[in-house]
């Protein structure tokens, strides 16, 4: 973070540029505003600040009741994700300098959860059909006494939806999950795909069954707008069609 | 599965989805998956059959001029060219009316106007399937009358 290094030598500090911004954002307090109104806010950045750090200097030195999430502010929590520029991305991994600096830079909540204050949703029914496809290892027989293993072949088959941080980003960006939030939503499917393909997972028809819902991989019309949203580069759409794959052939 | 939410429910004024905290009631059926599969085997045979269509009607031969009456006619005088057809109607009328109905139950809002809605794309398919079956089955290409003009019809007819 380019503000907290004040302290290095000019030299450096000079060598990175700054420039100003305009961060538009839609605002809701629920408690004052009607409905969701945009305020834009300038703030002075430098080329390696990311939105994140913008978003910090509105809070922290213009207006204190600005509301988001954010924790590890690397990538790594999933706390994050909001519409930047109408594109959902996580606010910890924009770079300032890639938004087109020239124009606002609009920032919204990520779009098909209900909006509790300014960029803050409620989470909770992208986690309840998380919960309904059983992100958990089902397995029966004894417990072994020492750790489940796996070839590196059988871990690489499941490898690209480990990687999965619960951020929303692709389910918020579904046209399918915005028409009635009823579909399940490309994140529950992909974290349904990393227990699908384990081979130490025994869980896998249930799963499906799950999925074989109408609210389930039928309502995918890969539009690969999850895809494309996916912080982690997990190919979304891919699993998706894997799991189609799966029920179709009952073979996984 | 079917639990609902006891979290608060969506604040006022603010674009969410129809139902974000009812989950629908699990469907314990294959249908979505024959209905995903017939959207695809039946886009694929519907390629070749109205491109095939297309090819016969307007390129060969005289091409946009030959398509009248006769035409018609003689083409339905083969059962080739019937059952061309009649897959034709049916596949194109399946394929679209499903997809008719997911846009239906994507974008109508209440029940109501959702249920309203399909009723009336199934019986604009019911009609329209009926009366183009009966018309392939129950055309007659030679068809006898004071005010048929013998000249055209086509040249397989006897009244020719
Ligand atoms: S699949 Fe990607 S976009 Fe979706 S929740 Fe997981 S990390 Fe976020
Ligand atoms: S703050 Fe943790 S992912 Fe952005």
């Amino acid at each position: 973070m380019a503000r907290e290094t004040d302290a290095t030598p000019e030299s450096t500090a000079g060598a990175i540029p700054s420039f100003d911004v305009t961060v538009r954002i839609r605002r809701y307090d629920p408690e004052q505003d009607e409905a969701p109104h945009w305020e834009d806010y300038k703030v002075s950045v430098h080329g390696t600040d990311r939105l994140l750090d913008a978003l910090h200097m509105i809070k922290w030195e213009q207006d204190g009741s600005l509301t988001f999430r954010r924790s590890c502010a690397h990538g790594v929590c999933g706390s994050d994700a909001m519409r930047i520029n109408g594109r959902n991305r996580l606010a910890c991994k924009a770079l300032l300098k890639d938004l087109d600096p020239s124009k606002p830079i609009t920032v919204e909540p990520i779009k098909g959860l209900p909006v509790e204050k300014d960029l803050v949703v409620d989470m909770e029914p992208f986690f309840q059909s998380y919960r309904e496809v059983m992100p958990f290892l089902i397995t029966s027989g004894h417990e072994p006494t020492k750790e489940r293993l796996q070839s590196a072949h059988d871990r690489e088959r499941f490898d690209d939806t480990t990687k999965c941080i619960l951020c929303a980003a692709c389910t918020s960006s579904c046209p399918v999950f915005w028409t009635d939030g009823q579909y399940f939503g490309p994140a529950a499917i992909v974290n349904a795909h990393r227990f699908i393909f384990d081979s130490r997972d025994e869980g896998a028809d249930l799963r499906l069954e799950v999925l074989n819902d109408r609210e389930g991989v039928w309502r995918c019309r890969t539009t690969f707008n999850c895809s494309e949203a996916c912080p982690r580069g997990i190919q979304v759409t891919k699993a998706i069609a894997e799991v189609k794959q799966a029920l179709l052939t009952r073979k996984v | 599965m079917t639990a609902v939410q006891s979290t608060p429910g969506p604040a006022q004024a603010i674009d969410a989805p129809r139902s974000p905290y009812r989950r629908s009631k699990p469907t314990r059926t294959n249908f979505e998956l024959y209905a995903w599969l017939f959207m695809r085997m039946s886009g694929v045979l519907l390629v070749v059959l109205v491109l095939g269509h297309l090819f016969v009607n307007l390129v060969l031969g005289d091409g946009i001029h030959q398509v009248d009456f006769a035409f018609v006619a003689g083409k339905w005088a083969s059962p080739f060219w019937k059952v061309w057809d009649l897959s034709m109607l049916w596949l194109a009328m399946l394929h679209g009316t499903n997809g008719v109905r997911t846009i239906i139950n994507d974008y109508a809002e209440r029940n109501g106007t959702r249920f309203w809605l399909k009723m009336a794309l199934y019986v604009a398919f019911t009609l329209t399937v009926v009366l183009g079956t009966l018309v392939i089955f129950t055309f007659d290409p030679c068809p006898v009358g004071a005010d048929i003009d013998a000249s055209a019809l086509p040249s397989f007819c006897p009244a020719r």
